[in-house]
């Protein structure tokens, strides 16, 4: 199956053509959304295939030749297609290449099955949800999605940092056309937003984020000589901490970007403008864990520059607890989901940036499964309730639509870190790294994990407890949804509640498969001078553990008392510390902030640089133009008075000349032939008179 | 075929004023026979072109195809045309972009039909030659006859101010001609001292004999030419500050005229600058590097900056152009391999993304006939057809990768990036970035490249169509898709397998960077006497200097592999 490699982003791809092409007019509704479900399960397929022949050592070993290479040690099997830019030899003699080449190894293999497994569910989800579209607007919906797909899987199976570069830019470009599917409707009515500003605002925050990607990948094309991921990596040790710093930091920012961190972090909570299992697929499970993917890819560097770890994991641990702050005061399900995922993904950064990079990938993992469970059923949630978003107006939905409740409980309790479920053991992997790092850190994290176990009881409690706060039209309408939204419901259920065994602690007393498994990949290079700090003791580990299950609890109950037992709390709490309570409810003015500070400056910049072309380069161009015109009509003047009139004058002349001459010319033979007498006569006189001398 | 091979570059390029010639017999009454006729003379003229691509030997590089005849015997001037793997491409892209331009005009123009066919095949002449010359004289000849037909297309088929833009297009290009001709002639007087030959416009000889001279004579020459050379190129490209006969041209022109404008005759200044300034002037290049490399930068962002306010669509694009050709000049000043074979191959994409952009704008302008931006919104619904492409097209102008446009800016940008410090810098105590500032810069340019390019594509395909005007647009037609699905198809080409273009490039590029490193590697010029004891140190250490400033300005040079 490896030699098929090329075949796993390829296949949503032409899954994406089909349905681009045939889907609007010719392809019928049922055959659009069976066609890119069936292109993501044959990816899905292939890569289970792929990843059982890396396992093997001894027949990877053998796998190798043709286009394929293998390091059986590290498990990484690479597949170069063609030579995709052969940009030249550089002065100092490196051939600087760039390869398509697709690159399999443990760290892929987990992004691989997240990415086809989840991606599939959600493709069958939509097929129910999406029901109501009309057939145009379907087909570009799974057309959409399908290439979301084949550019995830380049980012994550891209050997080179371009390739994972058209990967990472491929899934914006996805994400920006997703977000703007609606593209003709308002989707924020305070601010007048539309679907398709959220969507440019995506693709723009990201791109700033890309800046640094591409400098990293300069930085680094220039010092190594090669974009080669595994090559970098090798160099690693020898480019310098300098330099290891300012890539690692300058790929950083295009991560911030991607997934979402400080101070790039606006763009994902309006990218909710989405249809909801755009939201679950691309904002949640999988496209903005690419910058996670990122740092841990490229992990050796990120050791070599314990600056830039450090920097990741502050901005993590701040952006976890920053994003978890705002969720509290949310009234959108969505929203208050997406400032979730943002405080997430700060967790995953907060690991790989404390050192523990699989306990990052580790809760890449489970948060897919939990974070998709939570917007397929928030969507869920929406399609009963006929659209309605505000969780102000929903309550009591248990026991209307029980199968979303049910596989939403999981979720939450996932997510609030309730043991066994999956959301406990990777959260806690994560606290155990910050904790050995720094005690700062862990405090970060614990607070996060606080803050998010209460603000999700408090969507749990709104949405599901209570009465029910719609009319009686709405309730009228309030329907489970159907089957094909249901059992992705389910399966990811299953999923977030024992994805953790994957990862149990030694300290419990199992194996940590999945931190076996992906040892090769972070061992790969040996840490220099950030040698991992000693394992913590036994003891100290199921403390922690022990401090962290209470918070959560902690959280829920709270949460459980505001929402569930005595709502009139937050009221009161809300009105006496009103001024707190509007800065976190105004999201700290964040975006308010960067209109000020950054936009409306850059549009006067550029009505100033416009004006500027206009009356002063062109205008001197005009002025130009006109002094030589002046000059023109001056010289008209100087040639029709001066040069003219001179000529005129000469012409004056000629003709008082020729009129004293014409009294020669009279036509009358005899004055010409006295003329001639005359004239031979004082020659000849001439002639004699000189002669005579 | 023997024969054919031996003369193919002078039937491509006489093929369409030939053609232009028996139009000028045909019966006037039949428009659609004229269109037809002209169509039929560009697409075999581009037929014709294309066996060059596979003929051409990237092997060998250097100049093939020669031809070669005496001209005006007395002055040295020769019939002389040869192509490179550079001139191949911009060859290719004009007798690609000449069926396009032709084809789109079939519906826009239906007054005085014949006249512009006319004009276009004479124009595609002119362009093809002064890609083919090699002979100073021959260039000069052509570089000026295709300003005419230009002149007339822009001034009887243009816009309400058509005249006002078509006379600043010719005078402005003009002057900076007519300083390029004194160029020209200081060479030529110059030649027969250096080298104790008979005098000659012959482009190869010049370059030979006079790129590698360091006579003290020849360097102080050498400073005056390349400005001469650069006004007349630098109005072409154009470059900040000589553009602002550029959005007025565009503006007025009618759709083929602005495809050609942008696709092929701004490449006319990009490719002098390659072909003549570098090799032929490379001391002189190496001491304005900082202040080209500035003006590259500054039109890269400038450019953005004034596109993004633009309420004409048209308008718009063109000044996406000026920041787009800052790109394609700031790869070819970096003087390098990376630099110099991006720069060029974005000439190319620049060609494809920008002509097709303006194609796309003379859709709706043939449809509405208006271009403001505030008319247009939620036409992605009525038009789905065209919102894709334009799409496409709109992602390959902002560099997206798997499009042409990414494949360029990246190489240029590695270019860029590796600029060593020791090529003199504008900003003192920044020196030891090098090129990484300007790189900088320029990526930063990319990030506005998207802001103008999306805000443009949402205020015309998103939202609500609430202009009745618009509720009654038709898509587009098969011919109409004709004319961009060719264009979309190299876009795709050259981001997803840019590997042929890449290889024709390379020995070009080579012999070209190396003359630049000869060049720098002897010369003093540019930056007298102070610095000449550092030089030897920073060269050999450059990428590890360059390396370890951005990093670490503390660490200094500390070694490195």
């Amino acid at each position: 199956m490896l030699g098929l490699l090329w075949a796993i982003p390829l296949l949503p791809f032409l899954g994406f053509l089909l349905n681009g092409i045939l889907g609007p007019r010719l392809l019928p509704r049922r055959a659009v959304g069976i066609l890119a479900s069936v292109a993501v399960l044959l990816s899905f397929l292939v890569s289970l295939g792929a990843i059982a022949a890396i396992a093997d050592p001894v027949a990877l070993a053998a796998a190798a030749g043709g286009s394929l290479t293998t390091d059986a040690g590290h498990h990484r099997a690479v597949q170069t297609l063609w030579t995709w830019m052969p940009i030249g030899t550089s002065a100092q003699g490196t051939v600087l290449r760039v390869d398509w080449a697709y690159a399999l190894d443990p760290l892929s293999a987990v992004m691989l099955l997240v990415v086809t497994g989840v991606g599939f569910l959600i493709h069958v989800y939509s097929i129910g949800y999406m029901a109501h579209e009309p057939r145009p607007a379907y087909a570009r919906f799974f057309a959409y999605l399908n290439l979301f797909m084949a550019m995830m899987l380049t980012l994550v199976l891209g050997a080179s940092l371009p390739v994972v570069f058209v990967g990472w830019e491929g899934v914006g470009l996805c994400s920006y056309l997703l977000i703007g599917f609606y593209y003709d409707r308002v989707f924020d009515e305070t601010t007048g937003m539309t679907c398709a500003d959220a969507g440019r605002k995506a693709f723009i925050t990201n791109r700033i984020g890309d800046m640094g990607f591409m400098l990293g990948m300069l930085l680094l094309f220039a010092t190594a000589g090669t974009l080669d991921i595994q090559g970098i990596l090798a160099q690693a040790g020898t480019l310098g901490t300098g330099v290891c710093t300012a890539a690692a930091l300058l790929l950083f920012v295009g991560a911030c970007g991607k997934s979402a961190q400080i101070p790039l972090y606006v763009w994902l909570p309006d990218a909710m403008a989405g249809p909801t299992p755009v939201s679950a697929l691309i904002h949640a499970a999988t496209m903005v864990t690419a910058g996670v993917y990122v740092v841990c890819r490229m992990a050796p560097l990120y050791q070599h520059a314990p600056a830039a770890l450090l920097t990741v994991a502050v901005v993590g641990g701040a952006t976890a607890v920053f994003a978890a702050l705002i969720g509290l005061c949310q009234n959108d399900i969505k929203k208050v989901l997406a400032y979730s995922t943002v405080s997430q993904l700060g967790y995953m950064m907060l690991g790989a940036g404390c050192g523990g990079f699989e306990a990052g990938v580790f809760h890449l993992m489970t948060h897919a499964f939990f974070k998709a469970l939570l917007f397929l059923g928030a969507g869920s949630v929406i399609h009963a309730m006929s659209g309605e978003q505000d969780i102000r107006k929903m309550g009591g939905l248990d026991r209307y639509i029980p199968w979303t409740h049910g596989t939403f409980v999981v979720a939450w309790l996932a997510i609030s870190g309730i043991f066994p479920l999956s959301g406990f053991f990777s959260k806690d992997e994560i606290l155990a790294w910050a904790f050995r790092k720094s005690i700062l850190l862990w405090g970060l994290g614990a607070g996060g994990a606080f803050l998010t176990a209460f603000y999700m009881s408090r969507l749990y409690f709104l949405v599901f407890h209570g009465r029910a706060r719609f009319d009686k039209e709405t309730r009228h309408h309030v329907h489970e949804s159907p089957r094909t939204m249901i059992v992705p419901l389910v399966v990811l259920a299953a999923l977030a509640f024992a994805g953790g065994v994957l990862g149990v602690p030694e300290a419990l007393g199992a194996r940590n498969v999945l931190g076996e498994y992906l040892a090769p990949v972070f061992e790969a290079a040996p840490a220099a001078g950030t040698a991992a700090p000693a394992h913590l003791a036994a003891g100290l580990e199921l403390g922690l553990m022990a401090v962290s299950f209470a918070i959560a609890v902690f959280g829920i109950f709270l949460g459980w008392v505001f929402y569930a037992q005595r709502p009139e709390i937050p009221a009161t709490f809300a009105e006496n510390v009103g001024g707190l309570y509007r800065l976190v409810a105004g999201k700290f003015y964040v975006d308010e902030i960067y209109d000020r500070v950054i936009l409306a400056p850059y549009y006067a910049l550029c009505r100033a640089a416009s004006w500027f072309d206009r009356y002063v380069v062109d205008g001197a161009v005009n002025a130009a133009g006109y002094v030589t015109l002046g000059t023109s009509y001056t010289s008209v003047g100087f040639d029709t008075y001066v040069v003219d009139g001179l000529v005129n004058l000469t012409g004056y002349t000629v003709r008082g000349a020729s009129w004293v001459f014409r009294k020669f010319q009279t036509g009358v033979v005899q004055s010409y032939a006295t003329a001639v007498v005359l004239g031979i006569f004082i020659l000849v006189s001439v002639y004699l008179l000189t002669q005579g001398h | 075929m023997g024969w054919y091979q031996a003369h193919i570059l002078t039937i491509v390029t006489f093929l369409p004023l030939a053609g232009a010639l028996a139009l000028v017999a045909a019966p006037k009454g039949k428009p659609k026979l004229i269109m037809q006729a002209a169509t039929w003379i560009a697409l075999l003229d581009f037929l014709l072109s294309v066996p060059l691509f596979f003929w051409y030997d990237a092997g060998r590089g250097g100049f093939q195809f020669l031809e070669r005849a005496s001209w005006i015997p007395s002055i040295g001037v020769q019939y002389y045309v040869g192509i490179d793997g550079i001139s191949l491409l911009l060859l290719l892209l004009t007798t690609f972009l000449g069926v396009i331009a032709i084809l789109s005009s079939w519906s826009a123009i239906t007054e005085r039909v014949k006249e512009y066919y006319v004009f276009m095949l004479v124009l595609q002449t002119g362009m093809l030659g002064v890609f083919i010359s090699l002979d100073f004289f021959l260039f000069y000849v052509f570089w000026e006859a295709m300003l005419v037909p230009m002149y007339f297309l822009i001034g009887i088929w243009g816009g309400p101010r058509k005249l006002y833009a078509a006379i600043k297009f010719f005078l402005y290009t003009l002057l900076g001609s007519v300083l390029m001709l004194l160029g020209i002639l200081a060479i030529y007087f110059y030649y027969p001292k250096a080298s104790g030959g008979p005098p000659t416009f012959d482009i190869t000889e010049f370059i030979r004999v006079l790129g590698p001279l360091t006579d003290p004579e020849w360097l102080e020459m050498q400073k005056w030419v390349f400005l001469a050379f650069f006004v007349g190129f630098a109005i072409k490209v154009p470059m900040f500050p000589f553009h602002t006969w550029l959005p007025d041209a565009h503006v007025e022109a009618p759709t083929a005229g602005s495809v050609i404008l942008a696709g092929v005759l701004l490449k006319m200044g990009t490719y002098g600058f390659v072909r003549f300034s570098l090799p032929l002037l490379p001391r002189a290049t190496i001491h304005y590097l900082p202040w080209m490399l500035a003006l590259c930068v500054v039109g890269i962002l400038y450019g953005a900056l004034v596109a993004m306010v633009q309420k004409d669509w048209k308008k718009l694009v063109a000044y996406s152009s000026v920041s787009h050709l800052g790109f394609c000049m700031l790869g070819v000043f970096a003087l390098n391999q990376a630099g110099l074979k991006g720069g060029i191959l974005q000439m190319v994409n620049h060609g494809l993304s920008t002509g097709a952009l303006f194609l796309l704008v003379g859709l709706i302008y043939e449809r509405r006939h208006t271009r403001m931006i505030s008319e247009f919104g939620g036409l992605s619904k009525q038009m789905p057809v065209y919102a894709t492409l334009f799409m496409i097209i709109t992602m390959s102008s902002i560099g997206l990768p798997l499009l042409n446009g990414f494949i360029g800016e990246f190489t240029i940008l590695v270019g860029a990036f590796t600029i060593p410090p020791v090529y003199g810098f504008l900003l003192p105590g920044l020196g030891f970035l090098g090129g990484k500032f300007w790189a900088v810069c320029a990526v930063f340019g990319i990030v506005l490249g998207a802001a103008y390019m999306l805000w443009l594509y949402q205020r015309t395909m998103f939202g609500k169509l609430d202009n009745p005007e618009n509720a009654k647009l038709k898509d587009l037609n098969l011919r109409e898709v004709m004319t961009l699905a060719p264009i979309v198809a190299c876009c795709f080409w050259i981001g997803i397998y840019p590997q042929p273009f890449f290889s024709v490039l390379e020995k070009p590029v080579a012999d070209l960077a190396q003359r630049l490193e000869a060049a720098e590697g002897g010369a003093d010029l540019a930056r007298g006497a102070a610095l000449p004891r550092a030089r030897g140190a920073d060269v050999a250490a450059a990428p590890a200097v360059a390396a370890q400033a951005v990093a670490a300005p503390a660490a200094g040079g500390a070694s490195a592999p």
